[in-house]
């Protein structure tokens, strides 16, 4: 009876390290695609965030006066750095998962002794690195513009991981049912960037008429950006508790849902 | 043991074609078994289904004993594929892509590398390891795709259709490792359209049709059910009409070119009296077709003759 436990120990146990590599081999492969096609995946942001700092920074943002209690460009950073790492946690598992379904080398990991869970986390967490690499290089750019100070470090970490984890899931369940090219553009175009201009990057939402104001409670990303804005000024137009109670539901609602997805076969087996 | 073990497997596609109507088949551990049938016979779904990229509708499959509802990661570490498709990422470099391949099977990455190496080495590509992988040629991508199968060292190497478009001098060098892979104790399922390649490799035959298996036995056991063989004779001298030969059916297909057909209670050497009585000598005679590929000819046209009968 023992040696029949030590047995399943061993063998669970065996199992666990196996899926261990299985996942470190995923997300590596996620970061050599992300360095390999670094002109697509690292530069575009950059330039992306110069050109808005230039124009609604210094050449717009100048006339505006303060907003929130701090400069027009310190007010929109943390909004950009956002914009930036929701657009590229998103655009990195969309582009990578369905470019796996179509080039059939997702297969790859179908026939592999991975569990589903572990291959979503896998590409998630190549969202998420992604996603997390482009916000440092937007902070680097908005290093260069202006000073922006850091209220609450942790704030900030949790509140840009979660975000990160939410769209990198998002562009899994785009992906699964994703048939071309279109179909993995038409969400980011259509629903994400005006929700993203929406939420509160370059304006708070005090400013808008009550009707407008309340519609943009529907909104996520608005918590998500005035979570993240709250670690670094210190200043919110949402209560903190109710922001990160909405990542989490996010996060977790997502996750449950691509793995039931994944587990069915929907999209990527006949 | 079994390598493989099937039971009533079914499959109907959601558009409502019945791929597989009840398959049963079993596979010895330490086989080179060939699976064959026409296109579209269910061939592809059966491999589909074993590796778990297509969801059956009904049956039974285990792998070494491993059944795939139930213990599907232990199933799947038993198995290598190399499907028809060419399915790597073609932008990646060829070291690379086995490298990643160890890895989702979980082999830690020094592992890994040492058996990359040695099978790009085996199926001559080691110099290509840091070329990406859309530059190789067709028969490259094709021992690529092995040597990925292999990278984990599994159990049952399921090739499908590993030989396609692939010239005959590189086809012959893989037949040799598939021998000697075979040989250190790995089991080998193969699909192909190329029946001379399994009836030189395989000792046991399965023959899909429709969905079902129509032939399964050994391959001795199934040539010797070939009751009739056409034979060509390349004649030395013209002939103008063709031979008097009373109990077969011949043919002149040029002046120089006699086919019989002999059954397989007739013998050749009755042929060969009449011929120089009547004054023909043949200088060279082959089988018009593979000996195998007349038998799944001739089985699967008469399925599909029943099956019109039927309709």
């Amino acid at each position: 009876m023992a040696a029949t436990a030590d047995s399943v120990r061993e063998t669970g146990s065996s199992m666990a390290r196996a899926q261990w590599i299985g996942f470190q081999t995923i997300v590596r492969r996620e970061y050599g695609r992300m360095i390999r096609i670094w002109g697509q995946t690292l530069v575009p942001p950059a330039v992306t965030a110069t050109l808005y700092f230039i124009i609604f920074g210094s050449l717009i943002g100048s006339r505006i006066g303060r907003m929130g209690g701090y400069d027009y460009m310190q007010f929109i950073a943390p909004g950009l750095i956002m914009m930036a790492v929701i657009s590229n946690s998103y655009g990195n598992v969309v582009s990578s998962f369905f470019g796996a379904k179509f080039g059939k080398h997702i297969e790859e990991l179908l026939v592999a002794p991975l569990p589903n869970w572990l291959i979503v986390l896998g590409y998630v967490s190549g969202g998420v690195m992604r996603g997390l690499l482009v916000g440092l290089v937007v902070t680097g750019v908005t290093l260069f513009f202006t000073h922006v100070p850091v209220a609450h470090p942790l704030l900030v970490i949790a509140s840009v991981l979660l975000t990160a984890v939410v769209f990198s899931l998002g562009g899994f369940f785009n992906a699964i049912f994703a048939k071309n090219f279109d179909q993995i553009s038409w969400f980011p175009t259509f629903v994400l960037t005006p929700l993203t201009y929406l939420g509160g990057v370059f304006y708070s939402v005090s400013l808008l008429p009550d009707w407008a104001e309340t519609l943009s409670y529907a909104n996520p990303i608005l918590y998500m950006v005035n979570a993240f804005r709250y670690g670094f000024l210190g200043t919110s137009d949402v209560g903190l508790g109710v922001a990160f109670a909405i990542m989490a539901a996010f996060a977790v609602a997502m996750f449950t849902v691509v793995v039931m997805l994944m587990n069915r076969g929907t999209g990527i087996r006949e | 043991m079994k390598a493989l073990s099937i039971r009533g497997l079914t499959k109907t596609y959601r558009n409502g074609v019945q791929a597989l109507r009840g398959i049963d088949l079993d596979v010895e551990e330490g086989d080179f078994f060939a699976l064959l049938g026409p296109n579209g016979a269910g061939k592809t779904t059966t491999i589909g289904i074993i590796t778990s990229l297509v969801t059956k509708s009904g049956g039974e499959v285990q792998v070494f004993g491993h059944d795939i509802d139930h213990e599907l990661a232990r199933a799947k570490s038993c198995i290598g594929i190399v499907p028809q498709e060419i399915n790597f990422n073609q932008f990646e470099k060829v070291f690379t892509i086995i490298v990643n391949q160890a890895g989702f099977y979980g082999i830690p990455r020094k592992l890994a590398r040492e058996r990359a190496e040695r099978y790009l080495r085996q199926l001559q590509l080691w110099d290509k390891r840091d070329h990406t992988a859309r530059s190789l040629s067709g028969g490259m991508k094709r021992r690529l795709m092995i040597a990925r199968a292999l990278v984990h060292e599994p159990r049952l190497l399921i090739l499908d259709e590993p030989t396609a478009g692939v010239d005959i001098e590189i086809r012959r060098s893989m037949w040799g490792f598939l021998r000697a892979i075979n040989g250190q104790g790995t089991t080998i399922i193969l699909t192909t359209h190329y029946l001379e390649e399994a009836e030189s490799l395989c000792r046991n035959i399965a023959i899909i049709d429709g969905g079902l298996i129509i032939e399964n036995d050994s391959m001795a056991g199934v040539i010797g059910k070939l009751n009739q063989e056409t034979f060509v004779l390349n004649l030395r001298e013209p002939v103008a009409d063709p031979p008097s030969l009373p109990g077969y059916v011949s043919r002149m297909t040029d002046d120089h070119t006699l086919e019989i057909e002999v059954l397989k209670e007739q013998g050749l050497n009755e042929v060969f009296e009449m011929l120089t009585r009547n004054g023909i000598e043949v200088i060279s005679m082959r089988n018009k077709v593979n000996r195998l590929e007349e038998l799944f000819m001739r089985l699967v046209a008469s399925r599909g003759a029943a099956g019109a009968g039927n309709a």
